[in-house]
């Protein structure tokens, strides 16, 4: 299969402060632009949780609720097998009709689903499973009853528990990776990314209205985020990159939901052979180094 | 020459806010002496005004016992990012020569009322109190030395969440940050997280909210999400009190509302009280 090979070190790359110039890369990782590959990611055909599992296990068994006060749609949480390999599997849940798109918030989970996630990823060190976290959405749910229930204190406890949880968790980005509301169940020991999915601190838009006071900057705003998996790769935020098929993965469906089962299943085989122990120890190694920069 | 064509004279005034505080939610005038006696809370609706970290540490710490930890931690520019007006790193240059210390918060350790702590306060001047990478490592650093000198941790925050100029490194840091805490936790040592205003985005949606003991100064703006972003988002106005650590409050997400006067007295109190075993 057609995976990049495994993260050869941990650590960040060491980078001096940029100086002042403009910090034109040499070569660009990829050919198509950020701004293109934003489009790709939120491409209205680009495979979704629901196409994975329809692909892996058609049988999966999706469990509900969170035990607290809601059993959020927009948040995935289940026992899955994926090419013989049981797991527990989570992720955002994006619709692809109009109507599966409102029930389900357009894949931006409320407090409740980041509860229910963290509530199932426990089924998996308790019964010795791995996680697998799919990441597609554009942001944690701007709401009022999500503030009320306490969205930035459900965010917050996953990335603390989810950091000394004794199972191997894969993540992968298929899509959009957007903000909190991503990483929220992205605290993994393999973190994933297929080539044209995004991986971003704020949306481009978003970042474009603030600091060019012209949301229709986004352009320029998604280039100078570096939101790209090429990109992220090299700042060691990023382990492998996963391969589409050309011109994204809207192209070819079943082959993309293929090549991510393979890099999932070798991510999972690499991360078994290391003692629980060891393996919380290296996620907080490795989370600890990112944005840690020698002078 | 004919008095309509003499240039104006400048006018015989010295601007208000060199000598009063004007209160952002009152409009009360203080005068600036009596302001900072006041701990810069309003003395008519009792707002609490932002202190910078030295002020935040003045303010906890005994007197000469605050050492600080990774000062040499600061701003980095990851990303060479540039927006259309500025460069991020001559930004975050100005800033520091500006505000005096390297990053948007300062940590170190120190004694509260006697007792060892480790203590934090973030610095809303530097880039809006926003969480950066040397934010990150220098929050780690003081949890790791916490976790060392087994000491309770306390982190005041002020901070509109993340820093978008360092992309994905910043958000990064709210993962770095919780799993530094995490451990401290798992070992048994305290940690304290008081909420000072803003403590908003990124921040909120990690190190602020996972303490053993959430706290937060009155009428201090907390949130995740942007009030404008709900708005647009549900297409519904929000109540005022919407996001005020009263909120918070009363949805069950702070142990309790402290006001400044009484914050250093509260945590020695609540210091001894939990960790008086020890």
């Amino acid at each position: 299969m057609a995976t990049t090979k495994k993260p050869a070190a941990k650590k960040a790359p060491a980078r001096k402060p940029a100086a002042a110039k403009k910090p034109a890369p040499k070569k660009a990782p990829a050919a198509p632009s950020a701004w293109e590959t934003v489009q790709i990611a939120r491409h209205p055909n680009r495979p979704l949780l629901l196409d994975y599992l329809a692909a892996w296990d058609p049988e999966a068994c999706e469990l509900h609720g969170d035990r607290l006060v809601a059993d959020d749609p927009a948040m995935f949480a289940g026992l899955a097998t994926i090419g013989g390999e049981r797991v527990v599997l989570v992720g955002h849940r994006k619709g692809r009709t109009t109507e599966e798109k409102i029930a389900y918030r357009f894949g931006m989970a409320n407090p409740d689903g980041y509860r229910k996630a963290m509530r199932v990823m426990r089924l998996a060190e308790k019964f010795g499973l791995p996680i697998v976290a799919l990441v597609d959405t554009a942001g944690a749910f701007p709401g009022l009853d999500a503030e009320a229930r306490g969205q930035a204190e459900a965010i917050a406890k996953n990335l603390a528990e989810m950091s000394t949880l004794r199972a191997p968790i894969v993540v992968v980005v298929t899509g959009e990776g957007g903000s909190g509301g991503a990483l929220g169940i992205a605290v993994g020991d393999r973190i994933l990314m297929l080539e044209h999915a995004i991986y971003s601190v704020i949306s481009p838009e978003g970042c474009a209205s603030i600091l060019w006071r012209d949301g229709k900057m986004a352009p320029q705003a998604a280039e100078a985020l570096k939101l790209t998996s090429g990109w992220l790769k090299r700042l060691g935020l990023v382990d492998t990159i996963i391969p589409e098929p050309k011109g994204g993965a809207q192209n070819d469906p079943a082959q993309t939901a293929e090549t991510v089962k393979q890099a999932i299943l070798d991510a999972i085989a690499e991360l078994r052979k290391i003692p629980l122990d060891e393996l919380v120890a290296q996620r907080y190694a490795k989370f600890a180094a990112m944005g840690r920069f020698a002078d | 020459m004919a008095w309509f064509s003499k240039a104006p004279e400048a006018p015989l005034r010295v601007p208000t806010e060199a000598l009063w505080n004007v209160c952002k939610k009152c409009g009360a005038y203080t005068p600036k002496a009596e302001y900072a006696a006041n701990l810069k809370v309003c003395p008519r609706c009792g707002a609490h005004g932002r202190l910078t970290a030295r002020e935040r540490i003045a303010l906890l710490a005994d007197e000469g016992t605050f050492e600080e930890i990774a000062a040499e931690v600061i701003a980095h520019d990851p990303l060479g990012f540039r927006d259309a007006k500025d460069a991020y790193a001559e930004k975050v240059a100005a800033t520091r020569a500006k505000t005096g210390i390297g990053e948007s918060i300062v940590v170190g350790a120190a004694l509260l009322d006697g007792i060892p702590v480790v203590l934090g306060a973030m610095d809303f001047r530097f880039m809006g109190g926003s969480l950066g990478s040397g934010t990150g490592e220098r929050i780690l650093q003081a949890a790791e030395a916490a976790r060392r000198l087994r000491r309770p941790l306390i982190l005041c925050t002020a901070s509109g969440g993340a820093r978008m100029q360092e992309g994905l490194v910043s958000l990064m840091q709210m993962a770095k940050t919780c799993a530094a805490i995490q451990r401290l936790r798992d070992e048994g040592l305290l940690y304290v997280s008081v909420m000072t205003d803003p403590t908003t985005g990124g921040v909120s949606a990690s190190f602020a909210m996972v303490g053993d003991l959430n706290v937060a100064e009155p009428k201090t703006l907390i949130g995740f999400a942007g009030r404008r972003v709900i708005e647009t988002t549900i297409k519904q106005k929000l109540p005022p009190e919407f996001q005020t650590s009263e909120y918070l409050l009363e949805h069950g997400f702070l142990d309790k509302i402290v006001a400044r006067k009484d914050l250093k007295a509260f945590l020695a109190k609540t210091l001894r009280f939990l960790t008086a075993a020890k």
